[in-house]
């Protein structure tokens, strides 16, 4: 299992250069002058050079990548180009609010999800198949905006069961904060349960075809027995998979939702910087959640090894 | 040697299996033909019932129905009647089928490889039979599993039982099959070519065990099967299955002796025989293909590879002649498909030579290679895989000679010959691969590597994905051809039976080695390696003389 | 009838890798989705005839106006038609969830053959594939429209380069296990050349899978242009398309949730219609790739 755990471990290596390679080529090459770009039509000669300064767009590429490599090791992400602070206490601040929603909306997702796609299987071909795979392709069809702006009107305006926007840090007030996180949460899971209880379906349905479960079945076991303590288990890797490389769109759908529901995350930090065109938060959160998805998709692999005895010796 | 049936008489034991008139169609298409049209059988205690047919002929629904884990949705149980215990199994809902499973009827099935949750402990899998079915304490359980493995003959049962599927053999899974059915004593086993996924030595030992623990408990058991060796070997009765009907049923003796059925004769003589054929003479002239010290290892390069260099193939001599047919004969793993692959250069050998045509072509790149293409041409096992599904059989046939620079029309007249040749009507030109049986797609693969004109046919089990009546047509059609155009055909096969009655010499393979070369009558008849008596000793049936209906006017030594 | 390969052999193999498996009828979902959706088309191209105002035009004294007959859908903050901008607001979705599948596909087909084919690149093109698959492709795209400017170029770029890796991935999987086909080592021994293989034997395999991978990289485009709009980092906010008509409306959502609605509505039906497609394309064409579906 040591030897496994090593290879997964150095295999994010090569990935992790290639995202930081991107990221700094990103600017670097981009055609044309990125600082007159960002500074916006009307700038003045002083500004520009400011941000060339900011930057670090004046030496040669090895030499910025090199100087920004070293920066980078320390933790150093650059300063704004709007408020001049630096941008790793920028994100330091904001990043709660989004980690708290994020873990909400996972254990969410989870929990509806996969029952969702074993009854979809199970009952493969009937109504409650139906249901579950149309909720699925809705799911993946309806933007996050449109969900959250949905759930606003309906339980906030209409109904008046939840509070608009806002958000209140769990340390603070737990009730409260479940009270407005619920609709920022369920909006970012729709996609993400869409996703998940489709691609449990679909490897539910594989594994119920094998041979093994044949066996199960000639056993005489229960059918709870089947579905769970065989099919399910045989299931999980697909399935754990693919709540790693949907965490891309959970990642996409917290800028959104963060920004609809008017929480101070690092999301809204993207959004505000977006239209401020502050180009190194731009940047650092690129690496950020990069480096997020790389890791949370490690820990999975590294799951595997308690799942698949196979995956063990 | 002579032939021992078992000769065992049961019409005093209880029956405990009553089939009548079973009908199986497909689920909510009631006018659609019927999958299974009427089939009825009786096994009585201690009684081993062989059902034989081939693919299609509905053995295998019939087992399922028996369990009650026919495909839901698709095939369904339409009529007639299945007895057990004073019950009609077909009446009973699912928690009462589910509490006679592995309690009084219990199954085992072909694929050992798949048939075990990949992710659980081997004991576990059974013990939980024990916990499904008995209220017996975790404690017990354990003690009557181990107790159970050691009955299979499971070596170090402590470790085995904590094992996964994967640590274990082919061999030894099926006898974790056979614990899990047989831990509660069924009154039925129901084993569906429990031996067709294994070697025939492991075969051999499979069936014996099965055997064993069906005299010390008195189960019945259903037997499901192709082969017919195997029949001669197990069964007390025989029930001969087509398109869903049983043609003929009878003690095995009376059947193999004395067939009525047209269509059993047809089955019985399509058993090719040990015997090896007349030989034929040596022909003159220079060796087609000689290989000298072929050597191929997998995973010998990289710093980072993780699994130890694997020798699929080592000192491998031998030369073939035109007109003559070689087999390479071996069990799964001795690398006889290894060797083709690299004659045909299909996978680079790691050392060694291969001369074809004057030319050592074993480390030629390529594009150097491409001239001696036309020289060796190889036939698959997978007639269903082996032709591009989106191109006509046209296409398909003028694909090499186009290659060699011969135009369109000539190529589709030579293709025209040629599926004439290998007796398939003409118009299958504009045809896709989908349109034909098995069988006719192994022609059409014959066909295609004729095409180029070689002087060697590789055979790489060519004949062992099709039912024993194609598969003797298609042995008929090699021979023909080889008359005809003079060939040198290069057998790869695990079948003996096959070997015995297409080669010329047969070599036997054995983790990578040649371990026995000589003449197919020498090899058969007077093996002189241990490995290859062990071979021969495991053949199913090997005393009987299937298409003559008697036993083998030569007996072995 | 000559069976010698004619110049419709090309459309004959079309045919054949879209005809194969099955002779599935259109089901009644696939049938309405077909349908609203070439309604959407319709009216996005024939937007300027059919929009009962210019979308652009400005009047100060219609501001956030209910429905009238004069404005069936009422009126925005700058009192512009609601109809007429949802109308022409289809537009430049359509034709970015095309362009950026053809595009994503195209460059991906291309990789990925590469890679499945040829052992040596695969190993350098998959880890860069795995690298950019690791940002988060809204990141991706955010970032180019920062450095390039609102145009719709930039706009198409940054939404197809994150797609580019899946295609590689799918087609490089379709490859690698064509090539084990006996028919593709049959061809080997036949001498055929490395790019007929590759073209003839293998590429073809590739086309189903494709089609379908396509329609839903499509629908995902179209999502992601109004994702990017709503954010501010799409195509210019003069532009009417739904991301820039829902967070022009955002502000009036409380007083005027229509805003929101009506754009939201008809981009939800949009790539709601184009991923039944996509999944009536992938349950026709061959059930084994559900496996690849996602």
């Amino acid at each position: 299992m040591t030897g496994y755990f090593i290879r997964r471990v150095l295999a994010i290596v090569p990935v992790m250069a290639i995202v930081v390679v991107c990221v700094f080529l990103l600017l670097r090459l981009t055609p044309g002058d990125p600082a007159a770009i960002l500074a916006g039509d009307t700038a003045t000669a002083e500004q520009l050079e400011r941000i060339r300064q900011s930057l670090g767009l004046a030496d040669s590429l090895p030499v910025q990548f090199a100087r920004w490599l070293g920066l980078l090791a320390q933790g150093d992400f650059g300063t704004s180009l709007i408020s001049g602070s630096p941008v790793t206490g920028m994100i330091a601040q904001r990043i709660w609010p989004t980690l708290n929603i994020a873990i909400l909306t996972l254990i969410l997702t989870i929990a509806i999800a996969v029952p969702l796609g074993v009854i979809a299987a199970w009952r493969h071909r009937t109504w409650a198949d139906y249901a579950v795979m149309s909720f699925s392709v809705l799911g993946f069809s309806v933007p996050v905006f449109v969900i959250g702006y949905t759930f606003i009107l309906v339980f906030s305006l209409e109904l008046r069961w939840l509070p608009v926007q806002g958000y209140v840090a769990p340390t603070q007030d737990f009730g409260q904060f479940i009270v407005r996180a619920i609709l920022p949460c369920l909006a970012l899971a729709t996609v993400f349960i869409a996703l998940i209880a489709r691609m449990t379906r679909t490897s539910m349905l594989e594994v119920l075809g094998e041979d093994f479960i044949r066996t199960a079945r000639a056993k005489g076991i229960k059918e709870s027995w089947v579905l769970f303590r065989h099919a399910l288990r045989n299931a999980a890797v697909p399935i754990l998979t693919i709540i790693g490389t949907g965490f891309a769109l959970l990642i996409g759908g917290a800028v959104v939702t963060e920004s609809v529901f008017n929480i101070p995350g690092i999301g809204r930090l993207t959004v505000d910087a977006i239209l401020a065109r502050d180009y190194p938060v731009i940047q650092a959160m690129t690496l950020l959640t990069s480096g997020i998805y790389v890791l949370i998709n490690l820990l999975i692999d590294l799951s595997y090894a308690f799942i698949d005895p196979r995956i063990r010796y | 040697m002579t032939v021992q049936f078992k000769n065992r008489s049961f019409t005093d034991a209880e029956v405990v299996l009553d089939v009548r008139d079973l009908t199986v169609g497909f689920a909510g298409h009631p006018d659609a033909a019927t999958v299974l049209g009427g089939v009825s059988l009786r096994i009585r205690a201690g009684e081993t019932a062989c059902v034989v047919g081939e693919s299609g002929s509905g053995k295998s629904v019939t087992s399922l129905s028996i369990m009650g884990l026919l495909p839901k949705g698709s095939l369904e149980a339409t009529g007639g009647g299945i007895g057990f215990e004073g019950r009609n199994l077909l009446d009973l809902g699912p928690s009462a089928i589910r509490a006679l499973r592995a309690h009084k009827i219990s199954m085992i099935f072909q694929e050992p490889m798949t048939a075990l949750n990949p992710l659980m402990r081997v004991g576990e899998q059974i013990e939980e039979v024990l916990e499904a079915h008995t209220a017996l304490p975790a404690r017990d359980r354990r003690t009557r599993v181990l107790d159970m493995l050691a009955q299979v003959h499971l070596p170090d049962i402590e470790r085995i039982y904590l094992s996964y599927p994967h640590q274990l053999s082919g061999g030894q899974r099926q006898r974790i099959m056979i614990a899990m059915a047989l831990i509660l004593e069924p009154r039925l086993l129901i084993a569906d070519e429990p031996t067709t996924a294994l070697d025939v030595t492991t075969q051999k030992q499979i069936l014996g065990l099965i055997d064993e623990l069906q005299q010390r408990h008195g189960t019945a058991v259903l037997f499901i099967t192709h082969d017919m060796g195997v029949v001669a070997d197990i069964a007390d009765t025989v029930h001969v299955m087509k398109h869903g009907r049983i043609v003929e049923n009878g003690a095995i003796e009376t059947v193999l002796r004395q067939p009525r059925d047209a269509y059993t004769k047809q089955l019985l003589r399509a058993v090719p025989s040990l015997t090896p054929r007349t030989p034929r003479d040596t022909q003159e002239g220079e060796a087609i293909l000689t290989v000298q010290g072929l050597q191929k290892v997998y995973g010998e390069a990289g710093i980072f590879s993780r699994s130890r260099p694997h020798v699929a193939a080592q000192e491998v001599d031998f030369t073939v002649h035109p007109g003559r047919t070689v087999g390479i004969v071996g069990e799964s793993g001795s690398g006889k498909s290894t060797v083709a692959r690299c004659i045909v250069r299909l996978i680079d050998p790691s050392s060694g030579k291969i001369r074809i045509a004057g030319t050592d072509i074993a480390t030629l790149p390529p594009r150097a290679l491409k001239p001696y293409r036309k020289h060796v041409q190889i036939v698959f096992q997978d007639p269903f895989r082996s032709l591009n599904p989106r191109w006509t059989i046209a296409r398909s046939l003028i694909e090499g000679p186009v290659n060699l620079g011969i135009d369109r029309n000539t190529a589709l007249a030579r293709a025209t010959e040629l599926l004439a040749m290998v007796g398939m009507p003409e118009d299958t030109l504009e045809r896709f691969p989908h349109q034909f049986s098995g069988g006719q797609r192994q022609r059409i693969a014959i066909a295609r590597a004729l095409a180029m004109e070689p002087s060697l046919l590789v055979a790489d089990e060519a004949v062992s994905g099709l039912d024993v009546s194609v598969q003797a047509q298609v042995l008929a059609l090699l021979s023909d051809l080889q008359a005809k155009l003079g060939i040198a055909i290069l057998f790869i096969t695990h079948d003996l039976r096959v070997a015995a009655q297409v080669c010329d010499e047969v070599m036997v393979m054995q983790k990578g080695r040649i371990v026995e070369h000589d003449t197919a009558a020498n090899v058969l008849l007077r093996p002189q390696h241990d490995y290859t008596r062990a071979l021969i000793g495991a053949a199913p049936g090997r005393g009987w003389d299937f298409a003559n209906f008697r036993e083998l006017a030569q007996a072995s030594p | 009838m000559a069976a010698a390969p004619k110049p419709e052999a090309g459309l004959q193999w079309l045919l054949n890798a879209i005809t194969l498996p099955r002779h599935a009828r259109l089901g009644i979902g696939p049938t309405i989705a077909l349908a609203v959706l070439v309604l959407i088309i319709l009216s996005a191209v024939f937007a300027p005839l059919i929009a009962p105002h210019d979308p652009l035009l400005m009047d100060a004294t219609q501001r956030l106006k209910g429905p009238s007959s004069l404005h069936p859908l009422g009126t925005d903050s700058y009192g512009r038609d609601i109809l007429s901008r949802v109308i022409t607001g289809g537009r430049i979705s359509l034709v970015i969830g095309v362009s950026v599948a053809v595009a994503s596909i195209g460059i991906g087909l291309a990789i990925g053959l590469v890679a499945g084919f040829f052992r040596r690149a695969d190993a350098i093109v998959m880890r860069i594939m795995d690298g950019l698959m690791a940002i988060p492709s809204i990141m991706i795209a955010i970032a180019l429209v920062a450095l390039n400017g609102p145009s719709l170029w930039s706009v198409m770029a940054a939404i197809a380069i994150p797609e580019v890796p899946r295609v590689v991935r799918l087609v490089r999987s379709v490859v690698l296990s064509a090539r084990e086909e006996p028919y593709v080592e049959a061809a080997i021994a036949l001498g055929s050349s490395m790019p007929k293989i590759l073209f003839q034997h293998l590429m073809p395999n590739t086309l189903a899978p494709l089609i379908v991978q396509g329609t839903y990289v499509c629908a995902s485009a179209i999502l992601t242009e109004a994702i990017l709009s709503f954010l501010g980092a799409g195509v210019a906010s003069e532009i009417p398309t739904w991301g820039n008509i829902i967070a022009q409306g955002r502000s009036y959502f409380q007083i005027k949730p229509t805003l929101i609605l009506w754009p939201g509505l008809m981009l939800s039906l949009c790539v709601l219609s184009v991923n039944l497609l996509g999944d009536a394309a992938r349950d026709r064409l061959d059930p084994r790739l559900r496996k690849r579906g996602e």
